[in-house]
């Protein structure tokens, strides 16, 4: 992909329990270009014969132009990239990164920012909250832990911004008092949320019943691929046949065949690569939040880097 | 490749010229081959013809992603001239801010990297010092205060920039003009347009919206990266080599569309070419939108034969309700029959470049 940046891991840190942040510096030396609050990288991992490309949100300086940080939690149940990160990276190593892109910026008209993490939802907003104290904008953090232990990056943002942040360990029977958050704000303030989908719902859900307008709703959706059972695609073009393993995405098999399609975030929010279905005897299994519910029904277009298929045959404008 | 076109395009010296009044503006020969003619084939045809803006052909428009060029003092001095008698062409809604820095660093950095004999940028952390020589500046300031330039971060770089700029927010799926300095448009209005969004800009183009173009163009724009700035090319004519031709000041130069007769196309016709550059801004994530601005009259326009038989049969292919909104269908065909006399028939090499 042109544009990416080849980056040495300078330092690994365990952020939280079960959190690791990671530091990466570009090999060349220079500045890397300043970035906005809730961008992300996709990051390629090479994990045996598959390269594993996630997208990672950057949760560092936007201003700091010597290096970039993303910080990963161990999945529970990782395809590989998180995996990787917790167990085999190791300072020195060079990593492969593309530009940043962000599908989750602010709204610079608000008067005001809420922002509502949950885990490690937390990392966009750390950025995010960089760009706001620098350009003395109204913010205040909303933060929910299983407990202290795992809440990273808690006591340097309360350090930073004192009672900005507010903090809700489950173990110490906190919890987000989202009602009282939504209410009596003042006019032009805008919400945003990231961490687990029942999370963001709970918190979207809560604010259009207190009446807030969908445009100062703002959550980040981004998933790992899901597994499932292995499929095969056929590419239209060629009429060549591809198999997608139970732990790759589509996309991933196709790179892994050689095809490039294009791609930008790898986490079925930006569009990008959108692929026309050409025949269809089964059923898409729609990972993405790009689709609409009419398109996904249409099933006329796949979104490769989240979606599943399960069938006889699926063809595609490849 | 010949060895005029081998050559870097680097200005040493600026016209002393007007956009108005007596007009004296014209194309030094040496910079006639800098121009970016906008047609590749003989046919006109509608297209987005969106391409990487990455670094082209040394010698023409498309070697420096930001291109200075002889014209560069006269523009700066007409578009000066064009503020002071309407200070609105100048806007920059308030959230804009973050943009305007970003801006001011893009506008900066290119330039200073590509014409290091013209402009100097000096960074020690967040103290800056810019260099323009041409128009003898020297500024310290503070990068991210305002307090520390004579004019708001925008206001100031574009002064220094040739080209119009117009900077767009991103929000709700959707481009929204909340910025900019256009004091050489072709026909239409910042004042106008400002708080619009990619759709109501465009609403007047016809045929395109029919076709999907601008839906197609938004999706696009919205995914474009930081690093990977795209380009297009748009067109039209100008009677008179008069940068400002503005909705504002129509009753100056709408008249001249009916000054045209055959005596006089070859010095009063101009071919407008807008290389229009879009930019994703890194901190605030908007979009900087740059139109700058070529024009070439008939006569040096035949100086180069490949230019000479297309631009004829480009004309007579328009459709006549894209020259309607151009505003060429009073002097179109007194062109297309003064350009004839340039056009022997042969065959044109694929291409925008001179053979």
């Amino acid at each position: 992909m042109m544009g990416d940046l080849q980056m040495r891991v300078t330092a690994l840190h365990d952020e939280a329990a079960g959190i690791r942040r990671v530091r990466l510096e570009p090999v060349e030396g220079g500045l890397l270009p300043a970035f906005s609050g809730g961008a992300h990288v996709v990051v390629a991992m090479p994990d045996g014969d598959v390269t594993r490309r996630n997208p990672y949100s950057l949760c560092c300086d936007p201003e700091d132009r010597t290096g970039y940080e993303i910080a990963v939690a161990r999945a529970a149940a990782s395809r590989g990239g998180s995996a990787y990160i917790h167990e085999r990276l190791a300072v020195g190593d060079v990593l492969t990164v593309g530009a940043p892109t962000n599908l989750f910026q602010p709204d610079w008209r608000a008067k005001k920012h809420i922002l509502v993490a949950g885990g490690i939802g937390i990392t966009p907003f750390v950025a995010m909250m960089a760009q706001f104290a620098r350009a003395g904008l109204a913010f205040e953090l909303h933060y929910a832990v299983r407990s202290r232990a795992a809440a990273a990056f808690a006591g340097v943002l309360q350090d930073r911004y004192g009672p900005r942040v507010k903090i809700y360990a489950a173990d110490e029977g906190a919890r987000l008092p989202l009602g009282a958050l939504v209410q009596n704000q003042p006019l032009g303030t805008h919400l945003y949320t990231c961490g687990p989908e029942r999370l963001m719902d709970a918190v979207l859900e809560t604010a259009r019943q207190a009446g807030w307008p969908e445009q100062a709703l703002h959550s980040e959706h981004f998933m790992a691929p899901p597994p499932g059972d292995p499929f095969t695609v056929t590419l239209g073009r060629s009429g060549r046949d591809v198999a997608v393993a139970p732990d790759q995405s589509l996309l991933e098999a196709l790179e892994a065949a050689g095809i490039n399609p294009r791609y930008l975030c790898r986490g079925g929010v930006c569009g990008e690569c959108a692929t026309k279905v050409v025949e269809l005897r089964g059923t898409i299994l729609h990972g993405d939040h790009y689709l609409t519910p009419e398109e996904r029904a249409e099933s006329r277009t796949i979104m490769i880097c989240m979606s599943r298929f399960s069938g006889d045959r699926l063809v595609l404008d490849l | 490749m010949d060895t005029a076109y081998s050559a870097t395009h680097r200005p040493e010296t600026f016209r002393d010229e007007t956009f108005r009044g007596d007009f004296s503006y014209a194309n030094s020969p040496g910079n006639i081959r800098h121009f970016p003619f906008p047609f590749h084939e003989d046919h006109y045809r509608y297209s987005v013809n969106i391409e990487p803006h990455v670094p082209g052909l040394p010698g023409s428009a498309f070697e420096h992603l930001i291109d200075v060029d002889e014209h560069y003092l006269a523009e700066m001095a007409d578009r000066a001239q064009v503020l002071a008698e309407d200070p609105l062409r100048y806007q920059a809604l308030p959230h804009m801010m973050l943009a305007q820095w970003d801006t001011l660093e893009l506008l900066m950095e290119e330039q200073a990297r590509a014409y290091p004999h013209l402009f100097t940028l000096e960074r020690n952390g967040d103290q800056w010092r810019w260099i323009n020589r041409p128009l003898g500046i020297d500024d310290t300031f503070t990068f991210g205060d305002p307090s520390t330039l004579p004019r708001e971060p925008l206001d100031y770089i574009c002064r220094q920039t040739q080209g119009d700029i117009a900077l767009m927010d991103q929000r709700e799926g959707n481009l929204w003009m909340d910025a900019g300095m256009i004091t050489a448009q072709a026909d239409w209005s910042l004042d106008f347009d400002v708080g619009m969004n990619f759709h109501e800009w465009h609403a007047p183009v016809p045929l395109a919206p029919q076709m999907g173009v601008f839906d197609r163009a938004l999706k696009y724009l919205l995914n474009l990266q930081v690093g990977k700035p795209v380009r297009r090319l748009n067109w039209t004519m100008t009677i008179n080599p008069r940068l400002d031709t503005s909705p504002e000041t129509y009753p100056k130069w709408g008249p001249d569309r009916t000054t045209v007769t055959p005596e006089n196309v070859g010095q009063k016709v101009h071919l407008r070419v807008e290389l229009q550059s879009l930019w994703r801004l890194p901190r605030s994530n908007g979009m900087l939108f740059v139109i700058r601005g070529y024009m070439m009259r008939m006569d040096e326009v035949v100086t180069v034969p490949k230019w000479g038989r297309r631009l004829p049969r480009v004309l007579e292919s328009l459709p006549p309700e894209l020259a309607e909104y151009k505003g060429l269908s009073r002097y179109r065909q007194t062109t297309i029959d003064w350009l004839k006399r340039h056009d022997d028939g042969a065959p044109t090499s694929p291409g925008i470049f001179p053979d």
